[in-house]
């Protein structure tokens, strides 16, 4: 019953979901830390740990997800694609790893 | 496939609106055999209280979906052997629906999605009848929907549907956009799928497509009815 | 559960959002380069109008589309039917509140 473009659709609700999540976590880091630099820097030198680089890794990777997958909706909606749904998808996805991984390489 | 031995194990779901459970049955096997075929050979030969619904037995009215191992799909043409898995068959009657009894879905939710969506004739004998090239984009758009025999499997497909009871579904709203490119419609159909239930919810994943039997398309309709609806915001066309 | 109002703001939304997130992402693999430092963020953005306005609409964007995509979920796998228009005011106005906190701090 459930085909690609269903999964597609789970990755994009999912990701939405924890990037709404993450929104006041990321915010109130940025706000709090800013009015004192030494915690922010202490916080920021914890993103040199592997679990920190994963999950980082992760955001990046639902981010980009998230807007490819957006794109490809808005596409299908406003500019009636039809055909060749699946290699959309598919493509996005691997577009957002790719950029996740470009993140990480450079972050390391 | 002929030999006779060959035996199918049958899940098949018993009960009513309020409870039920799965009955197991052994149905031997047949040439050519399809799933209705095996809930009548229980019917007639096992259990005479099985309640199921069919009638043309041959794809055209729409009465005889049920899910087929856990899949929406119209029985009377599904066979046998292309949705066995291992030996086995689980028939259930239709997502998304309640149950009247056994395999028969209460179709009466399905159908009243569709009341928006009546066509309501602009003109009336006594006009001239509209003239309509068959090449007419607008006209071609309008066939989405011509072939559809109400079978409500990508109804039961839709997890919009079953997470939404009110969300009007795939057919309903193929059919609105059959009548919105029918020119001969007098009704305004854009404000009857535009509500809190309409064509806005749908997230676009083509469970409806992948299943519909008649290989209709209403994720493609639904994203007509989205554009439509949203240029009429825009431009008060 | 989405009508047609909420579902133009919604897209008008991510429209919006696509050039920024794409500058967002492009930023992060940028500056990540080296690790972070309080310094460096804030030296990128203090006193910019443009950084200020970037994220400014970036953080109104993300809370009005956050907050309709909350309501869907809310509504499709929580059953939730009474109170979705609170809860999309609520969280539209928390994100906002926190994020415009956040610009400002930086900015
Ligand atoms: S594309 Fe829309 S109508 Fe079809 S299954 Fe998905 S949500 Fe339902
Ligand atoms: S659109 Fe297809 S699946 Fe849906 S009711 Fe019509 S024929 Fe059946
Ligand atoms: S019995 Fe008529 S469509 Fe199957």
């Amino acid at each position: 019953m459930r085909k690609p473009l269903w999964y597609a659709y789970l990755l994009h609700r999912v990701s939405g979901l924890l990037l709404v999540l993450f929104l006041p976590v990321h915010f109130w880091i940025l706000a709090l830390a800013m009015r004192d630099a030494d915690r922010l820097d202490a916080f920021l030198a914890l993103a040199d740990r592997p679990m920190v680089k994963a999950a980082e890794f992760g955001l990046v990777f639902l981010l980009a997800a998230h807007l490819f997958g957006g794109l490809r909706v808005l596409a299908l909606e406003f500019l009636s694609w039809t055909a060749s749904q699946k290699t959309l998808a598919a493509g996005s996805v691997a577009v957002s790893f790719a950029l996740a991984a470009l993140f990480l390489l450079r972050a390391i | 496939m002929s030999e006779a031995a060959q035996e199918l194990t049958v899940s098949v779901w018993r009960g009513d609106a309020r409870a039920g459970a799965f009955q197991g049955f052994r149905v031997p096997r047949f040439d050519s055999q399809t799933v209705l075929d095996v809930v009548s050979w229980i019917q007639q030969n096992a259990d005479p209280t099985l309640t199921y619904r069919f009638a043309c037995r041959v794809g055209m009215c729409g009465s005889c979906a049920m899910m087929v191992n856990g899949v929406p799909r119209w029985t009377c043409r599904t066979h046998v052997s292309k949705v066995v898995e291992a030996g086995a068959l689980t028939v259930a009657p239709l997502r998304n629906l309640p149950v009247i009894k056994d395999l028969a879905a209460d179709m009466d939710p399905f159908f009243e999605k569709w009341a928006g969506s009546v066509h309501e004739p602009s003109a009336s004998r006594d006009d001239e009848i509209a003239e309509i090239r068959p090449d007419d984009p607008k006209r071609a758009a309008a066939s989405s929907a011509i072939e559809c025999i109400n079978c409500a499997v990508c109804h039961a497909a839709c997890d919009t549907v079953a997470g939404n009871p009110d969300y009007l579904g795939p057919a309903a709203l193929t059919r609105a956009w059959t009548l919105f490119n029918d020119t001969r419609h007098g009704g305004d159909v854009l404000e009857v799928v535009s509500g809190a239930g309409g064509c806005h919810n749908c997230h676009s994943m083509a469970s409806c497509t992948a299943n519909c039997p008649n290989e209709l398309d209403p994720m493609s309709a639904i994203a007509g009815l989205k554009r439509a609806t949203v240029r009429r915001v825009f431009r008060r066309d | 559960m989405i009508n047609r109002p909420l579902f133009i703001i919604q897209r008008l939304s991510a429209l919006v959002m696509v050039p920024l997130v794409f500058g967002h992402l492009a930023l992060m693999i940028y500056a990540v380069q080296g690790g972070l430092s309080v310094d460096e963020i804030l030296g990128r953005t203090q006193g910019s109008w443009f950084w200020f306005c970037y994220y400014g609409v970036f953080v109104l964007a993300a809370s009005v589309h956050g907050a309709i995509g909350l309501r869907t979920i809310c509504g499709e796998w929580l059953g939730l039917r009474r109170g979705l228009d609170m809860l999309t005011w609520l969280v539209a106005a928390s994100l906002t509140c926190l994020g415009l906190w956040a610009v400002v701090a930086v900015t």
